[in-house]
């Protein structure tokens, strides 16, 4: 196991993530796919989901918000609106995102219902990749409670 | 002859503006520290989108009508202009030499007989063209250089992108200030849609041969709309830093003019104040002079 891939996360604010790994997994338009040292030269789309690495026999997850995954000699760059690690995510402003895409959605007129379900479904990935990484015991659920 | 208290009082005045002008060059200076490496920071993210963008639309084999974001427009009658200028004064000429050059082209695009309609980022270029061609106004944006995050970025490109599909506009271009050297910023005009493809030769295409997910078009068409977010946003980064490097020398230079005015009236201190010691002087022996003639 001593091939590596060299994994770059970028936003338009900061570098998330370079660090030499096993493997990635992150979320394409049709779903998962994982990606191994040396593979393919690659392009993707990537749609609002988790990622996450293998490094050391550690897992680690990202909450990726849109953005594109390119791979080329032996090396991964994911060009993401927004990236968190999971240990930096705000598991707060999270909950209070969802909440508040729910109540929109709830209201159900006068909003722009495609931009509530976006924010909605950001605010549920991060909430998810938070419970994968142990920050939060359980994920709420994504529909209307009461 | 002013009085030796009106030099000293002057001097005093003049100490004062220095003291506030090379604070003001301190500050500017760490600002542009501080945008600057934002700059850089994001240059890394913008540069690999634009290779992207110059790839997939050499491979996909755009069909420009598929792209409404990369069509160019047989006539062009009417120009979206989007000036960036600063929120602040005195940074020298930097807000002049933006404001002049978006007047020179205001001319020669109405000179074409083309409509012009104004979009402008700053306190001192909207205060500018409110006053002179209210007319040609259609959004402005003050107080917000600083302040600036890619959510703002994206909100104004979607409007910039909406009115060239409606047609509103027939191209969308960008006038703001390039940052050559701390010494040297340059107004640059620069078309921000329709898209021009670039970076990339058609040779470099050839060699790799990606696997695309899903189709290299739909890529494209996926992607193609942030490149405007990228493009606006690394213009605005640029032209703060050219703001506050404009800022920097500006205040650089008052410092030294005051420094220069101080050792000028220091001068013209001391020599009234010998002259009024040589005057006493002469007074005194006189006096004793004439005590003993007497």
């Amino acid at each position: 196991m001593a091939e590596k891939i060299l994994l770059e996360v970028i936003t338009p604010d900061r570098l998330v993530v370079r660090e030499e790994v096993d493997m990635v997994i992150a979320t394409g338009l049709d779903g998962e796919f994982g990606v191994l040292p040396n593979h393919a030269p690659m392009l993707c789309l990537l749609q609002t989901g988790e990622a996450r690495f293998k490094k050391d026999g550690k897992i680690e997850y990202m909450a990726i918000t849109g953005g594109i995954a390119e791979v080329f000699e032996n090396k991964m760059t994911i060009l993401a609106d927004a990236a968190e690690l999971a240990r930096e995510i705000d598991v707060k402003r999270a909950m209070r995102a969802r909440e508040r895409a729910l109540k929109r959605l709830r209201q159900r007129e006068k909003i722009d219902v495609a931009r509530a379900e976006a924010a909605l479904r950001r605010a549920m990935v991060r909430l998810k990749v938070a419970q994968r990484a142990g920050l939060i015991e359980s994920v709420p659920s994504e529909t209307i409670s009461d | 002859m002013p009085g030796l208290r009106d030099i000293k009082r002057k001097i005093e005045a003049v100490k004062k503006t220095q003291q506030i002008t090379r604070a003001m060059n301190m500050v500017a200076a760490a600002k542009l520290r501080a945008v600057q490496a934002r700059m850089e920071g994001f240059r890394v993210y913008a540069d690999k989108y634009k290779e992207l963008i110059g790839r997939l639309s050499l491979v996909s084999g755009v069909n420009e009508e598929s792209f409404p974001l990369l069509e160019k427009r047989e006539e062009i009658k009417r120009v979206h202009l989007v000036v960036l200028t600063a929120d602040r004064g005195l940074c020298g000429a930097f807000n002049a030499n933006l404001v002049n050059q978006t007047e020179k082209y205001i001319n020669q695009i109405q000179s074409e007989g083309k409509e012009i309609f104004l979009t402008v980022v700053g306190r001192r270029g909207v205060s500018y063209f409110r006053r002179y061609y209210p007319q040609l106004l259609k959004k402005t944006y003050e107080d917000v250089v600083g302040k600036i995050d890619y959510a703002f970025v994206h909100r104004m490109a979607q409007e910039l992108t909406n009115s060239f599909l409606s047609g509103e506009a027939d191209e969308v271009v960008l006038l703001y200030a390039h940052f050559v050297s701390v010494l040297r910023q340059v107004p640059t005009i620069e078309i921000m849609l329709p898209i021009e493809p670039q970076g990339v030769s058609e040779e470099e295409v050839g060699q790799v041969d990606y696997i695309y997910e899903p189709k290299a078009d739909e890529i494209l068409r996926g992607i193609l709309p942030k490149s405007i977010d990228v493009q606006l946003y690394s213009r605005l980064l640029e032209n703060e830093v050219s703001e506050h490097a404009a800022r920097m020398t500006a205040m650089d230079n008052a410092t030294n003019n005051c420094k220069e005015m101080i050792t000028q009236l220091t001068l013209v201190y001391n020599k009234a104040r010998q002259a009024s010691i040589t005057k006493e002087l002469m007074d005194i022996v006189g006096g004793a002079e004439a005590l003993r003639q007497g």
